[in-house]
């Protein structure tokens, strides 16, 4: 038996997601752009997905545009407003922890002149949103910030920072990164602020390989991918129709379920039981509404994160070492970096995430390896 | 595909074993998809489809060669996915030579050589063209490129999985490929790049292929275009011939049984799938319409392209009038298709041309 505690790495898709998904593959497999019955079917399944997601964000079915997942999405968003506005200034605003699709592709953009100021995030891994408001100058065209970050689970105060940027003129773009938030929170772009916003199929029980990013419409950001002109000319190729329905369907059904109210019990007790191993701490805010509770990030002293998750493994416990991106590189994470732990202490996190699909059994199988492993790993470091 | 949705569920950049196990997954499509194409495991990019493919070609080469120079050649009937991007660097201070093409849609090398300058990067042409199915001679445009010391590039949506192709014997630098043309799924494709050629990555973050395109890897999509690969490399020879031989049945019978319609494209050298004609004195909307109504799914040239009012740039291109361009209609034969499926449109396109050219004032018995 595997107990999956890797959420915010990917998720399972729910059955009826996977369900709605082969009878699109199977059944409706024309192209969307074909004027024949095959195709004015699947036509129609993404644009009545397009107004489920939309619905869900309580904004304009035309604002959502469909992609191939959120690392799309932040590099359509980031490169799309610097194009639009490089002759209106090149400065901008985003945070030390941000995912690496959306700091890759600022830093590619401060190699072509764009000044990016970094807000370092407090010691506990939180971002105040005065920092970030504080750094607005008349030459900034975009502020980019993820709303919960995926390491650490901090909450960024994007909501403040959306209604404060209406005091600077010109205003600022604003993206939002919502890759592990949305489907978790509510989101009103409209309400907040938000101009741009990307999200991910695959972390809320859908597919990999879709998301979407939401463009407030009056803002005209060039093409990303260009080709026959889909999505509205954003997004030439054509549509992965089952991609779309499938993430459509995880976002209405993941709304079914109460998900903080079978996350938050877990984290409690994953929380207690760790405490009880010396050495553990929590990395990240400890205030309530600093923090999701479905990301846990926990440092095992003298304890490497990679060997823990190693040995996890080997007892069927699936969780992470810093976030799935970051394994092709090597190296400590920038985020825990930000939060000033030393390579050697970044070297000793691991994440734990948590989903609707996670109970008891999960959390309990989780401590029991966990203390097997602390006390025979930590014998073998120390010979 | 449905066992990486539903039980092989992990990110394959995950270090556990559910990681490992989608890793695996991932890393056995990419060698299907290479051995189909000739290729080595460690040159195929995957990508959400052909078109990002293409984009990911051109604008690759584009920036990590533009210190060599900024010129790219390319032709005036490729697909909408090299067109836009190609005048999109145009804007960025490239310039870009669209070749013409003869009557029937094809390429010469001579053409590609005359238009090859010092500061000449890239050479991109389609391996055979969507609408009207002629295949091109990449083979000689590679060896006038090469002996310049030019990359190319060829776009080979159509052509992967429809006709033999090894990269090795072509010597393209570049190809790309998708899978839901292959009887793969949507929202997947592949690009292939030559070991040694450099380009630049088009979205960034993550570092995923290689670094050639961050994402999270669609693990069903790219296991599903593995699969087709594989599939196809058993079955293209049997398929081919079957298709050849009803897309023959479709266009003489066509040409014999409609006065007044020519045939689109080389007549030999095209994809054994691809039947374009046009009908003169007819309008392709209609008689679509009404093919629709019969139950015969068709086109009046790409889906891409469909319900624009625009004039195929392919046939354009080709130096068909506009008149005679409204009148094509392209149908693409797949491995479902039967000899019945031929008759049944033999039996109903005469009497629906028939009776449009009498409805319309094209009509020339009108």
């Amino acid at each position: 038996m595997l107990h999956y505690l890797d959420n915010s790495a990917t998720t399972r898709l729910l059955p009826e997601v996977s369900e709605a998904m082969c009878r699109t593959l199977n059944e409706t497999f024309g192209n969307p752009s074909s004027l024949h019955p095959l195709g004015v079917s699947a036509r129609a399944l993404i644009e009545e997905a397009r107004v489920k997601i939309a619905s869900a964000l309580s904004v304009n079915a035309q604002e959502v545009v469909f992609t191939s997942g959120g690392t799309e999405s932040n590099n359509m968003a980031i490169f799309g407003v610097a194009t639009l506005y490089a002759k209106r200034g090149r400065h901008i605003v985003t945070s030390a922890i941000e995912h690496p699709s959306v700091l890759e592709p600022l830093s590619r953009l401060a190699s072509e002149g764009f000044e990016v100021d970094y807000v370092l995030p407090l010691r506990d891994g939180s971002v105040p949103a005065d920092e970030v408001l504080n750094r607005i100058r008349k030459d900034t065209v975009l502020v980019t910030m993820m709303h919960v970050n995926n390491e650490v689970g901090s909450i960024l105060p994007v909501d403040v920072v959306g209604r404060g940027l209406s005091d600077f003129l010109p205003r600022p773009v604003f993206h939002v990164d919502a890759v592990q938030s949305f489907g978790k929170y509510r989101i009103k772009p409209q309400e907040f602020g938000i101009d741009l916003l990307s999200a991910s199929a695959h972390k809320i029980h859908g597919p990999k390989g879709t998301g979407f990013l939401y463009v407030r419409s009056g803002l005209e950001i060039p093409p990303y991918i260009r080709g026959g002109g889909q999505e509205r000319g954003l997004r030439s190729g054509t549509e992965n129709v089952h991609g779309i329905v499938g993430m459509a369907q995880a976002v209405s059904a993941l709304g079914k379920w109460d998900f903080w109210g079978s996350v938050k019990p877990l984290r409690r007790k994953i929380e207690e039981g760790v405490m009880r191993i010396p050495g553990c701490s929590i990395i990240g805010p400890k205030q309530e509404g600093l923090y999701a509770p479905h990301i846990l990030s926990l440092r095992i002293e003298g304890v490497r994160g990679e060997v823990l998750v190693r040995f996890l493994g080997a007892e069927g416990v699936c969780v992470s070492s810093g976030s799935a991106c970051h394994t092709h590189r090597g190296g400590p994470s920038p985020v825990l970096s930000a939060l000033g732990l030393k390579p050697k202490e970044a070297e000793e996190v691991i994440r734990v995430s948590l989903s609707i699909d996670n109970d008891e059994s999960d959390a309990d199988a989780f401590l029991s390896s966990l203390e097997k492993a602390v006390w025979r790993l930590r014998r073998v470091f120390r010979g | 595909m449905v066992r990486y949705m539903t039980e092989i569920y992990g990110n394959p950049s995950s270090v556990h074993a559910f990681g490992r196990m989608a890793r695996k997954g991932v890393e056995e499509a990419r060698e299907s998809v290479a051995a189909l194409i000739g290729a080595s495991p460690g040159e195929i990019i995957f990508t959400s489809g052909g078109t990002e493919a293409d984009n990911l070609a051109i604008k690759g080469i584009a920036e990590s060669l533009s210190h060599k120079g900024k010129h790219i050649v390319t032709s005036k009937v490729e697909h909408h996915a090299v067109l836009h991007t190609c005048e999109y660097l145009e804007k960025k201070g490239f310039s870009v030579t669209y070749l013409p093409v003869d009557k029937y849609g094809s390429v010469s090398a001579s053409d590609v050589e005359a238009a090859l300058r010092d500061d000449t990067i890239l050479v991109s042409v389609m391996m055979a063209n969507n609408e009207v199915g002629t295949i091109q001679p990449i083979a000689e445009i590679v060896q006038v490129a090469k002996s310049r010391g030019v990359l190319v590039h060829t776009d080979a949506v159509q052509a992967v999985g429809a006709v033999r192709i090894d990269v090795e014997e072509l010597g393209v630098d570049l190809l790309s490929l998708s899978g839901h043309k292959i009887y793969g799924p949507k929202g997947v494709g592949a690009l292939y790049v030559r070991k040694g050629v450099k380009i630049l990555p088009v979205a960034h973050g993550g570092g995923h292929e290689r670094g050639k395109r961050a994402g999270t890897e669609n693990v069903p999509g790219i296991v599903g275009l593995g699969k087709a690969a594989e599939l196809a490399k058993e079955e293209m020879d049997s398929s081919s011939e079957k298709i050849k031989h009803l897309r023959d049945k479709l266009i003489e019978g066509i040409l014999s049984r409609i006065e007044h319609s020519r045939l689109n494209g080389h007549p030999t050298n095209r994809l054994p799938n691809n039947v374009n004609v046009s009908i003169e004195y007819v309008e392709g909307e209609a008689m679509l319409l009404s093919l629709d109504q019969q139950g015969v799914a068709a086109s009046s040239g790409s889906a891409c392209t469909s319900g624009s009012l625009e004039p195929s740039h392919v046939l354009t291109a080709m130096g068909l009038s506009h008149e005679v361009a409204h009148g094509s209609l392209r149908m693409t034969l797949g491995r479902q298709n039967t000899e019945e499926d031929v008759d049944y449109v033999l039996s109903v396109l005469p009497p629906i041309v028939e009776r449009l050219r009498n409805m319309s004032p094209l009509g020339k018995r009108g």
